[in-house]
């Protein structure tokens, strides 16, 4: 059945909250899961958006898809549990849950790019102002290019959140005016949770929604784009 | 649809410069023993189509290893043990077509199912996407792209019957169904096979006018241990 949620985390102003300590994974991946509306289908990419599966509740009804084939995905496969047939995306193994479907993998893509997927959550390397995501190559000489089904997810799922570091290990943001590396896809981001603040990016550009070991004025100073409170819109 | 008594007998007439469609997702639906039969048929100048492009030193990995392959197209070769494939790659030896995964799967579906192209709005004005025709529908960016057929399909099923109708396991269906649809001749690999009609019509995944040769090789066959299999 498609989801009939309302969008959660409905702030009508900007949160900041400067004496906190910038979020650690587990607690940024607590913060998307609260946003996910209740009863939608969602694919979670590799690495620490896996992590948003463990603060999903019970009530908010989500329904797990992965694209390998699989909807009502269950947790991770323990013990006797393993099946060398029954795994994710991320070729770990899982589980199934109650109500599972298996399908082939053009059914699988169907249900990104046809619209059918309410959320999924990918990790980037930049994402811009108006929502441009790169995530799936650096383009540095040597690297193998692996795109997976990050552009099938970037473009088709009905709204995409992006969960990363604020600023890669070199200190650059990866908040940017323009993605200078290859992108995945063109103004496809809604959301981008980091360490340091919650954002809705778009036509409108960066509106910052929570702040976290920070406030507006300290992400201003930090960032290469314009920042938006969410009272100014 | 023909049983074969083995594996070498399925694939001993795949020719030098075939395009081999390779089911599987990492090692879930791999058809490894089929895959082993093609090292030993030797066909060479192979273009391989598979999500990955290897995994340790078995199957499609040890299919390049041997130099049998020309090509791969798939979506995602780099994984923490495609070290065969990366060093052919950097070393030149192997070209690699990397598409879209979803992109993959369509491409083969739209080759089985006669359709001779189609926009589809994944890669639109990214770098796979170059070169390739764009064209606005309805205020939004498509790109145009060409179906992938085979020369032959390697897939495997959980069971088949006398008719080659298919059932598969769990994850391990992925593009089992479309590349059976997508080459001249589709050759599967199943733990079991049951007497017509004993697999329930309503429950058959690939009917079995996709399928042209079945080998039973029971359980999930694999030369490398659960451990390697997981990767």
């Amino acid at each position: 059945m498609s989801s009939t949620g309302t969008p959660a985390g409905q702030l009508s102003r900007t949160v900041e909250h400067p004496d906190a300590a910038p979020l650690g994974r587990d607690e940024l991946a607590a913060v998307v899961a609260r946003d996910i509306p209740r009863g939608s289908y969602v694919n979670l990419g590799i690495g620490q958006p896996t992590l948003v599966a463990d603060h999903l509740t019970a009530d908010q009804g989500v329904t797990l898809h992965t694209e390998n084939g699989m909807l009502g995905m269950g947790p991770a496969a323990v013990g006797d549990q393993v099946d060398p047939e029954l795994i994710n995306a991320g070729k770990v193994p899982v589980t199934e849950l109650p109500g599972a479907a298996y399908f082939h993998h053009a059914d699988s893509f169907a249900m990104m790019r046809g619209g059918h997927l309410d959320v999924c959550v990918l990790g980037a390397f930049q994402v811009s102002a108006r929502g441009d995501l790169a995530n799936w190559h650096t383009g540095a000489p040597g690297a193998i290019p692996a795109v997976g089904g990050a552009m099938d997810l970037a473009t088709g799922a009905k709204q995409v959140f992006v969960v990363m570091t604020l600023f890669a290990r070199d200190g650059s943001a990866k908040l940017v005016p323009e993605c200078t590396y290859p992108l995945t896809g063109l103004a496809c981001v809604r959301r981008v949770f980091t360490d340091l603040g919650a954002f809705d990016v778009g036509p409108h550009g960066v509106v910052v929604r929570e702040t976290w070991g920070t406030t507006v004025e300290g992400l201003r100073e930090r960032l290469p784009v314009p920042l938006l409170r969410l009272e100014d819109l | 649809m023909r049983v074969c008594a083995s594996a070498d007998e399925a694939v001993a007439d795949v020719q030098d410069g075939s395009t081999v469609l390779i089911g599987g997702f990492g090692t879930a639906g791999m058809p490894y023993v089929l895959i082993e039969a093609l090292l030993r048929r030797g066909a060479k100048d192979l273009t391989v189509v598979n999500n990955n492009a290897g995994n340790g030193t078995t199957g499609l990995a040890a299919l390049l290893a041997a130099g049998q392959v020309r090509k791969v197209v798939c979506s995602f070769p780099r994984q923490s043990d495609s070290f065969v494939f990366d060093e052919l790659y950097r070393a030149g030896e192997v070209e690699l077509e990397v598409v879209p995964q979803g992109n993959l799967a369509e491409r083969l579906r739209a080759a089985g199912a006669g359709i001779g192209a189609f926009y589809t709005p994944t890669g639109a004005g990214t770098l796979l996407a170059e070169g390739k025709e764009h064209r606005t529908i309805d205020g939004r960016e498509f790109v145009l792209e060409l179906p992938i057929r085979g020369d032959v399909a390697l897939i495997a099923a959980h069971r088949a019957d006398g008719v080659g109708n298919l059932v598969y396991r769990k994850t391990a269906r992925n593009f089992g169904p479309v590349m059976a649809t997508a080459a001249t001749t589709t050759i599967v690999q199943v733990s079991e096979l049951v007497p017509t009609g004993a697999i329930d019509p309503e429950t058959v995944v690939t009917p079995g006018i996709f399928v042209d040769r079945v080998v039973v090789t029971g359980a999930p066959g694999t030369p490398g241990s659960t451990e390697e299999r997981r990767a």
